[in-house]
């Protein structure tokens, strides 16, 4: 299975191996963080930019547990609900890290964490334009996706549902029409609930999952953090594999021929 | 004479007299930190050149768990 071993994707230049990447929050402690991270393999993380607790300089922190020089952090603009807030976010995150790929999302309303296209439209061109690599958080819209590649997207990244809602890909016609029509990875990013969704997504065509709370709200997040791991290795080799097309009835597996 | 500052919302007084000098005062690492005063970014290679003056409005980030 040497062309398994060699299955690799690129964003932005950087190449990878792993199709997974995990979020950071909502874990118990940094310690199961980092456990967890180790089972799923994954070679890119997702980290938010917040203040500094000045009252409490000491408090352990991300970077003590996961080190940046192993891992690839992708600092999100989590929380933006406009295109302003979320350039500000990501050009302290560059600052503080030195990284230029980032996640792009800007929300539009609290209920849903629907993107707000327009927003996120803004957001990619000024980003692009000062020298950010943005992978972009979208609607499951194929034009949208289109318009966010030819204004500098680096991956696009269409929600499967809604963020934290665990439901599984809802749209899989749209999400295959987006990667039938990218020239940029695509990513599910959100709404993935279990194994079998990453796998789902993958057998799309997708070029890889970006997920948190499945993995973080697990009761056994490490245990579920190599599920995932081993779904999206699954799903994608059955993509590459080419499934066998359905029928309406049944089709014997035994030769009919020789029966006593 | 200390500085009225602001610094992640929060009214300090300090008697540092660069941002280097306030983030060490804080007990910050500045390789793990972002600052930006009063809307805009300062490079960390210049935080040990930036003058604090009164009334400057300082955000200071650094990365955390999130998805």
């Amino acid at each position: 299975m040497a062309e398994t071993d060699a299955d690799t994707w690129t964003v932005a230049g950087r190449t990878f191996r792993s199709r997974l990447i995990v979020g950071t929050g909502k874990y118990r402690d940094f310690a199961q963080n980092a456990a967890a991270l180790e089972a799923s393999g994954a070679e890119i993380i997702t980290v938010a930019v917040r203040r500094v607790n000045v009252s409490d300089p000491n408090a352990p922190m991300l970077t003590d547990f996961i080190d940046p020089n192993k891992v690839t952090y992708l600092p999100n603009t989590a929380g933006c609900f406009t295109a302003d807030e979320a350039i500000r976010t990501l050009r302290l995150a560059r600052e503080a890290g030195g990284w230029d790929l980032v996640k792009l999302e800007v929300l539009g309303e609290a209920r849903t964490l629907y993107p707000d296209m327009r927003e996120t439209l803004k957001a990619t061109e000024v980003l692009v334009a000062e020298g950010f690599k943005p992978m972009v958080y979208c609607v499951d819209d194929p034009i949208a996706a289109k318009q966010l590649e030819d204004a500098g997207a680096v991956a696009i990244m269409p929600l499967g549902a809604p963020i934290g809602s665990g439901l599984g890909i809802q749209n899989r016609v749209t999400i295959r029409l987006i990667v039938e029509g990218a020239g940029v990875p695509v990513l599910v990013d959100a709404g993935v609930g279990t194994a079998s969704d990453a796998a789902v997504a993958m057998e799309l065509g997708c070029d890889g999952v970006l997920m948190n709370t499945a993995i973080a709200e697990a009761k056994e997040p490490v245990r579920m953090a190599r599920a995932m791991k081993l779904a999206v290795e699954a799903g994608r080799d059955a993509y590459l594999a080419g499934r066998m097309a359905t029928r309406k009835y049944a089709d014997p597996s035994s030769p009919l021929a020789g029966l006593i | 004479m200390s500085l009225a500052l602001t610094i992640n919302g929060e009214p300090r007084r300090s008697l540092a007299v660069t941002i280097a000098a306030l983030v060490a005062e804080l007990g910050l690492k500045p390789e793990k930190v972002a600052v930006e005063r009063n809307g805009v970014i300062v490079p960390r290679s210049t935080l040990a050149q930036a003058a604090l003056a009164d009334g400057d409005v300082l955000e200071i980030v650094h990365f955390v768990g999130g998805g």
